[in-house]
């Protein structure tokens, strides 16, 4: 089934209704609908075997999606915080496209000829002019409705693509159509590039919820926003609802008092935020979300009532399920596994498999799933006695130790309980006698005095054992994350062996 | 029946779309459904509970189920036995 007919479901039961709000114009679901008609059109005239965005999030994101969608042709939004040559490495991946946004940027960088550009405004234009044709026929939905490169923390970007059947078997999995009441809206501001911003659309679509959109992140026009949309959902990145709290405390006013669900993910949240942000918005429902790219977003989620008890309990189990990231979907299923791929008992990190309709698991180049459809994440974690997950950060991310295996997450948590650290981060360093040891790269709270080395260390020994005990101990201003808050541990790892 | 055929119905204005095949006779007012049917006639007396639109219906031993995407006056069914709404847990909205 094609995704298009997502859009096309909410504009024949409500045409009217506003589907989109964004700098200030507001789109009806009819409108977009035929936009997107429109839109198919446009993409099927210039052959184009992909259709890319470079740009912020506008009505265009929504209209090149499902008109791509319609064409058949697989929807490549592109992020446009890349540095050129790296932009231009994508741009050779995905010729011929129709490239919707930064056409001065692409004619720049990218050699090719071969692909048809349009600025924003005049492919909004050029959609709102056309005239969709009756006997067009449109895709089946039977191929690939979304190609992401893979934000490349690790390794060099992968093409994740994702089949319009992963895509609906989330959406149908997860919302029920045209739930939302006519005054809900969600505000979205993460970037169109991320999963995360292509779910906000297609969930919010398929509830009728109202989308208004936040181009490009501050705090102060996030809050504006909420009180002037009397916005009821967001999704936003841990980062993100820190920088909401500073600008509270820094007095910048906006009422908040329609926000009914906050729901996060993307990175870690830190203990300390969810705690305070439970005391500052205490009507809202919050929700964790934990999902990758290749599993067309959520995969498992951490509900509002679960929040509330861990927050206002004494039970230390009950309590630490705040840094879990929940049960997975009713639709998923879910392994811890080892090494040798045998599943582990609750209690035991290992590597998290997930198998479902939603999980691609698939790239341009390959599959990574297995003979039984189970999708390695290369995620690690573990899950408690009730199921709940607990993610002890990438695989990949394993400091491994004369052979043994340790979590840079645990030494991490530990180290952040001393009240001069701001933030840490634990990496593998070379070493001579274990092949890998500790390393980590240390910020400072404000004008707090930098502890002794051994003071650390004698943390780290006396709360967990002699191997996890950092060998390297380095000082810095702050940690690199990219702009969902994630932390870039290839950099930090050059940072202490550089 | 292939997943992600969209089918008419031949007794009223219901569209579905296949989710989850198997063997036998998609109908909708009656009537079997096709991916041309006309949607001219009228549903019989026993199929006439109506379709909605956004709800997914499924047979008993949920082998097959069908998302409507068009809502009209016909009953679904599957070889003349109704089909009966799936129910779905509501969860949390997560993005």
């Amino acid at each position: 089934m094609n995704i298009a007919l997502l859009l096309e479901m909410a504009a024949q039961s409500e045409p009217d209704r506003i589907a989109l709000v964004c700098d200030g114009k507001r789109w009806s679901y009819g409108e977009l609908d035929q936009a997107a008609r429109a839109a198919c059109e446009l993409i099927k005239a210039s052959g184009a075997q992909q259709v890319a965005l470079l740009d912020e999030s506008s009505e265009a994101a929504v209209i090149a999606l499902f008109g791509a969608a319609l064409a058949g042709v697989p929807y490549c939004p592109l992020n446009y915080r890349l540095a050129d040559a790296d932009l231009a490495g994508l741009l050779d991946r995905i010729t011929p496209a129709l490239i919707v946004g930064d056409a001065d940027r692409v004619r720049r960088i990218s050699q090719s000829n071969d692909n048809t550009l349009y600025p924003r405004s005049e492919f909004t234009l050029a959609v709102m002019e056309a005239r969709s044709d009756a006997d067009t026929e449109y895709d089946a939905g039977e191929g690939v409705a979304i190609q992401l490169f893979t934000s490349g923390t690790t390794a060099a970007p992968k093409a994740a693509i994702l089949r319009h059947s992963n895509l609906v078997s989330y959406i149908l999995g997860t919302v029920e159509f045209a739930s939302a009441n006519e005054d809900d809206a969600a505000l979205v501001s993460v970037p169109p590039y991320h999963i995360a911003g292509i779910a906000a659309l297609a969930s919010s679509i398929y509830a009728q919820r109202r989308i208004v959109l936040l181009p490009s992140f501050a705090p102060e026009d996030w809050l504006k926003l909420v009180e002037a949309e009397r916005v009821t959902n967001s999704f936003v990145v841990p980062t993100m609802l820190g920088r909401i709290i500073q600008a509270m405390d820094k007095g910048v006013k906006g009422n908040v008092s329609s926000l009914r669900s906050i729901a996060y993910g993307g990175g870690k949240m830190p203990l300390e935020l969810i705690h305070r942000s439970l005391d500052l918005f205490p009507d809202a429902g919050f929700t964790n979300a934990y999902g990758l790219t290749e599993t067309s977003s959520t995969v498992s989620l951490l509900g509002p009532d679960e929040h509330r008890r861990a927050h206002a309990s004494e039970d230390p189990v009950e309590r630490a399920r705040l840094a879990s990231v929940g049960r997975p979907l009713p639709t998923i299923e879910m392994e811890i596994r080892d090494e040798e791929g045998r599943a582990l008992p609750p209690g035991q990190a290992g590597e998290i498999y997930l198998r479902g309709d939603q999980v691609s698991g698939e790239y341009r180049e390959k599959s990574a799933l297995d003979a039984e459809g189970w999708f390695p994440t290369r995620d690690a974690g573990y899950v408690d006695e009730e199921g709940y997950l607990f993610l002890s950060g990438r695989a990949d991310d394993v400091i491994v130790r004369g052979g043994e295996n340790i979590s840079p997450g645990e030494i991490e948590d530990v180290l952040l309980t001393h009240p001069s650290i701001a933030d840490v981060a634990a990496v593998a360093v070379p070493s001579v006698d274990w092949g890998e040891a500790v390393g980590i790269a240390v910020v400072l709270r404000g004008g707090l005095e930098q502890p002794d080395d051994d003071e650390l260390k004698e943390m780290v020994r006396g709360r967990l054992r002699s191997s996890r005990v950092p060998q390297v101990i380095r000082y810095f201003p702050n940690l690199p994350y990219n702009e969902m808050g994630k932390l870039l541990r290839r950099q930090v790892k050059d940072l202490l062996v550089g | 029946m292939k997943p992600g055929t969209r089918l008419k119905s031949a007794a009223c204005s219901t569209e579905v779309v296949i989710i989850k095949g198997g063997d036998g006779a998609i109908e909708c007012g009656g009537s079997p459904m096709a991916e041309d049917a006309s949607g001219d006639g009228a549903p019989t007396a026993d199929f006439a509970a109506g379709s909605i639109v956004g709800k997914r219906y499924v047979n008993a031993l949920g082998t097959v189920e069908l998302l409507c995407v068009k809502p009209g006056p016909g009953s679904l069914a599957l070889d003349g036995v109704a089909l009966v709404l799936k129910e779905a847990k509501p969860l949390p909205a997560s993005d």
